[in-house]
């Protein structure tokens, strides 16, 4: 089929998944309790006049019918304007952009750390000997099941105030960023080593794994040359998964390490009933995960050429 | 590592080989003993289970942690192979003994281009750069009678057929030049016409300095290829000798039954004596009535993963009475599978016309094709997979009693009765499919889809993947159930050998296109169509030649 049309469907898909994104996050916000007036007005203690809410009111739009700021707001949403935060009274664009580093540092960081440790530890436990294995999935039981903040707490009272080698907050530096990188990438590291694992053993219970050992291959050859790559299938197919939980653990994470980020801006635009900021933020999400999409299926044809690219 | 061989000395010197796996109560191998020289091809020949591939992979050391192997002689090229450690066994595997390992089309990692797996014992064993290696690579498959070789080796395994996965398997293993070449079961699962290209290639890869193992359970496959024959039974060596000898004057009984078994199944040109019981009930009734199965102009197209469509099925007519048995033959991607799942109603047809007991089979509703559906059933290949795991048998059993309408209370003694049937003990009710063997399974396939009450039993390849005296045992029990209760039979199959044993009638396919059908005699005795021709050249006769002269040789005397 023509190549042109996949991409532009793809791109087209990718449309569509943004406006249900934009919709779903309007429609919440708008149903839940709480006047965004009030919010901008400085929330719920600051109990301005009557005049003040209305003349407020008028000015966002928010006197209008929900379809009417609907329309107006993927109106503005077309023409890239994604509005004014109600607290902060600057573009949201432009309070994103200054946090999406901070967060983008941090995810890709646990990313990477998660896919390395699951990779190292399920290749040097696959098959081996009982207690090897039952000493590891007893770990990754622990760790899969135990909430990031309790990670992070245990990580903060052994290395930072128990031995005082690593900083316990900050943004600033590649030190500050071990911890929460860590607290962020071990719950993740375990749910992966575990498919991985899996999916390792019963790769290596294949044929062309007794071909590749009769043909001299070593174990560790024929784990990292064979067997590995197909164990690497589902991982990739889990990508979602392994998105949705960094961005979730990342407004723990960023509080209890008290950094910089897109996680403690989205608490505190939804505390705050700063519906501009919650919608941004819910489309930047949306974005990155069509993007992330997007590139999952181009290594998913790197990792097996049979499943089709784009 | 340098390995020198005496003139004299053989190159596998194999005494007393006890193997005993620690999960298993009985040993697997007891007490084997075997040489093998330089220039000669030695076939181990035996049913599942009994020890051929343990005996060979105990030779490239591959049985396994769990394997205690013991011998009071177990040597390679004059090195005692019990002392190898594992460095030293890597060093030989893929360099000194080459390994075609059973599996011919699972056994290329599905993820590399097949240039990578046959340049790795290359990259493991010699000292050739990325240049040299790809050369030799290319060298490999021109030798294995790969075309296009610089396309092929970049291509991944599924986009090779059979054929040529068992080529690139073969390169692989001969890529070090070993001077021991092990092919495990090398033609199993490939078309018959493959299996003959393959036959001829490792026939080529015989010369004076290297050793061939060949482990098979055909043979006809082993006839051609050895000079000498050791017939397995129970990990035990029970008759060891030239081709000539083996075959022709077996001496232990079981060797008798195997052959005889071979007989019975494989193919044979003029047979002595013809189905009678069969032929006669299918005179019986009448060449006038009515076809139970009208099958017209039958065409299906599928999507592929390019885009274009493929017509898998083309045109395809034919006719099945009572009583008779049509048998469907063709390699794979003939079509034949899609036509008989157009003919169950597990496909629709793209256009053409089914009817089943003269009822137009695709018009029906939903509610008029149940009923009918009872009077055709089917028994598949691997029987394994068509039962539920947990089911035990005679729930297997009832479900099918229930579906076909009986009552609750009719289910035990009727299930006892179909286990009767197919010649089963009624004991076997309550165990699960997993414990039970090949045969058994297919026997409870074949009382499943008895339990309906059928007119037409649809046999899609069911014995291809049992040992040859078990396909003799259930090809017995079809003819003997057709002839009871009156069966009409579709048997779908690539073994001509099958094929002329059951049917009255035959169909030949190719590429979707019948290209032949007409009676089983006229078919293969006088075969019009090139490909017929072609299929029957393709089989590998017992009766080989060297057996003619012998035999002639016998009467002569």
């Amino acid at each position: 089929m023509n190549r042109a049309w996949l991409v532009l469907r793809r791109l087209l898909s990718g449309i569509g998944v943004l406006w249900g994104a934009a919709t779903l996050t309007f429609l919440a916000i708008n149903l839940s309790a709480g006047d965004p007036a009030l919010a901008i007005l400085g929330g719920p203690e600051s109990s301005p006049s009557a005049e003040l809410i209305a003349q407020v009111r008028a000015e966002y739009g928010l006197d209008q019918p929900l379809l009417v700021q609907y329309g107006q707001y993927l109106g503005r949403l077309a023409q890239a304007d994604l509005g004014e935060s109600y607290r902060l009274r600057v573009p949201v664009s432009q309070v994103i952009g200054g946090q999406l580093g901070a967060t983008l540092q941090l995810s890709l960081a646990a990313a990477a750390l998660a896919l390395l440790l699951s990779v190292l530890v399920a290749v040097l436990t696959a098959n081996r000997a009982p207690w090897v294995r039952a000493l590891a999935s007893g770990s990754e039981l622990v760790l899969s099941s135990a909430p990031s903040f309790v990670i992070g707490l245990v990580l903060l009272l052994v290395f930072s105030f128990g031995w005082h080698v690593l900083p316990p907050s900050g943004s600033s530096g590649w030190r500050a960023l071990i911890l929460p990188s860590l607290a962020l990438a071990l719950p993740l590291a375990a749910v992966l080593t575990q498919v991985l694992r899996q999916e390792l053993e019963s790769t290596l219970e294949q044929p062309f794994i007794a071909m590749a050992r009769a043909r001299g291959l070593s174990e560790t050859g024929v784990r990292l040359k064979h067997a590995l790559r197909h164990a690497l299938v589902p991982l990739v197919t889990l990508s979602g998964f392994v998105f949705a939980s960094l961005l979730g653990g990342a407004v723990v994470v960023e509080l209890l390490f008290a950094r910089q980020g897109i996680g403690r801006l989205m608490l505190e635009a939804a505390i705050n009933k700063d519906m501009p900021m919650l919608l941004g933020i819910t489309l930047l999400a949306a974005a990155i995960y069509v993007v992330v999409n997007f590139l999952v299926d181009l290594i998913n044809h790197w990792v097996d050429p049979r499943s089709n690219a784009v | 590592m340098s390995l020198t061989l005496q003139p004299e000395e053989p190159l596998i010197d194999v005494r007393d080989l006890h193997v005993h796996f620690a999960n298993q109560p009985a040993a697997t191998l007891k007490g084997i003993s075997f040489e093998l020289r330089r220039g000669e091809c030695l076939a181990l020949v035996g049913e599942s289970g009994s020890g051929k591939s343990v005996t060979s992979c105990t030779l490239a050391g591959l049985t396994g942690a769990g394997a205690q192997v013991q011998a009071s002689r177990l040597a390679f090229a004059g090195q005692d192979l019990r002392r190898f450690d594992e460095r030293t066994w890597r060093s030989v595997r893929g360099a000194q003994i080459g390994f075609v390992m059973q599996d011919a089309l699972g056994s290329l990692d599905p993820l590399r281009p097949v240039g990578k797996e046959i340049a790795e014992p290359l990259q493991l064993h010699t000292t050739l750069n990325r240049a040299e290696r790809q050369a030799r690579v290319l060298e490999l498959l021109r030798a294995v009678g790969v075309p296009e070789p610089e396309l092929r080796a970049r291509q991944y395994p599924y986009q090779l057929s059979g054929g040529l996965r068992q080529r690139a398997l073969i390169a692989s293993a001969i890529a070090c030049n070993p001077r021991l070449l092990i092919a495990d079961e090398p033609t199993t699962a490939l078309d018959a016409t493959v299996q003959a290209q393959v036959m001829s290639l490792l026939e080529s890869l015989r010369s004076e300095r290297t050793a061939m193992l060949i482990v098979s359970h055909d043979l006809a496959v082993v006839s051609r290829l050895a000079n000498r024959v050791a017939v397995m039974h129970n990990g035990v060596i029970v008759e060891q000798g030239s081709v000539e000898q083996v075959l022709h004057d077996p001496q232990h009984p079981y060797t008798q039954y195997l052959l005889q078994a071979g007989r019975a199944v494989h193919f044979q040109r003029k047979p002595a004596t013809a189905r009678p019981v069969l032929s006669a009930v299918a005179a019986s009734s009448g060449v006038a009535s009515p076809p139970l199965l009208q099958v017209r102009n039958l065409s299906k197209a599928f999507k592929g993963p390019d885009g274009q469509r493929r017509t898998v099925v083309n045109g395809v007519s034919l006719q099945l009475q009572r009583g008779k048995t049509l048998g469907i033959v063709g390699e794979s991607g003939s079509g034949k599978t899609t036509l008989t799942r157009m003919i169950l109603g597990l496909e629709t047809p793209d256009s053409g016309d089914i009817q089943i007991k003269g009822q137009p089979w695709l018009q029906l509703s939903d509610a008029q094709r149940r009923e009918l559906r009872r009077s055709i059933q089917v028994v598949f290949q691997d029987p394994l997979s068509s039962f539920d795991p947990r089911y035990t048998v005679q729930r297997v059993l009832f479900e099918a009693l229930q579906v076909a309408g009986h009552l609750r209370g009719d289910w035990l003694p009727r299930a006892r009765e179909l286990l009767g049937l197919v010649r089963l003990d009624a004991a076997l009710l309550g165990r699960r499919p997993i414990e039970l063997s090949g045969g058994q399974r297919q026997r409870i396939a074949i009382a499943r889809a008895l339990a309906a009450g059928p007119q037409i039993l649809v046999c899609d390849e069911p014995v291809s993947a049992l040992d040859v005296s078990v396909q003799a045992q259930i090809l017995e029990l079809l003819d003997d159930l057709k002839q009871r209760l009156g069966l009409a039979c579709l048997f779908i199959s690539h073994d001509l050998g099958v094929i002329n044993h059951v049917s009255d009638d035959v169909l030949v396919m190719k590429d979707g296109v019948a290209v032949e059908a007409g009676s089983v005699r006229e078919v293969f005795d006088h075969p019009q169509h090139p490909y017929t021709q072609a299929l029957l050249d393709a089989i590998p006769h017992l009766e080989s030649g060297r057996r003619m002269a012998f035999e002639f040789l016998k009467l002569a005397i």
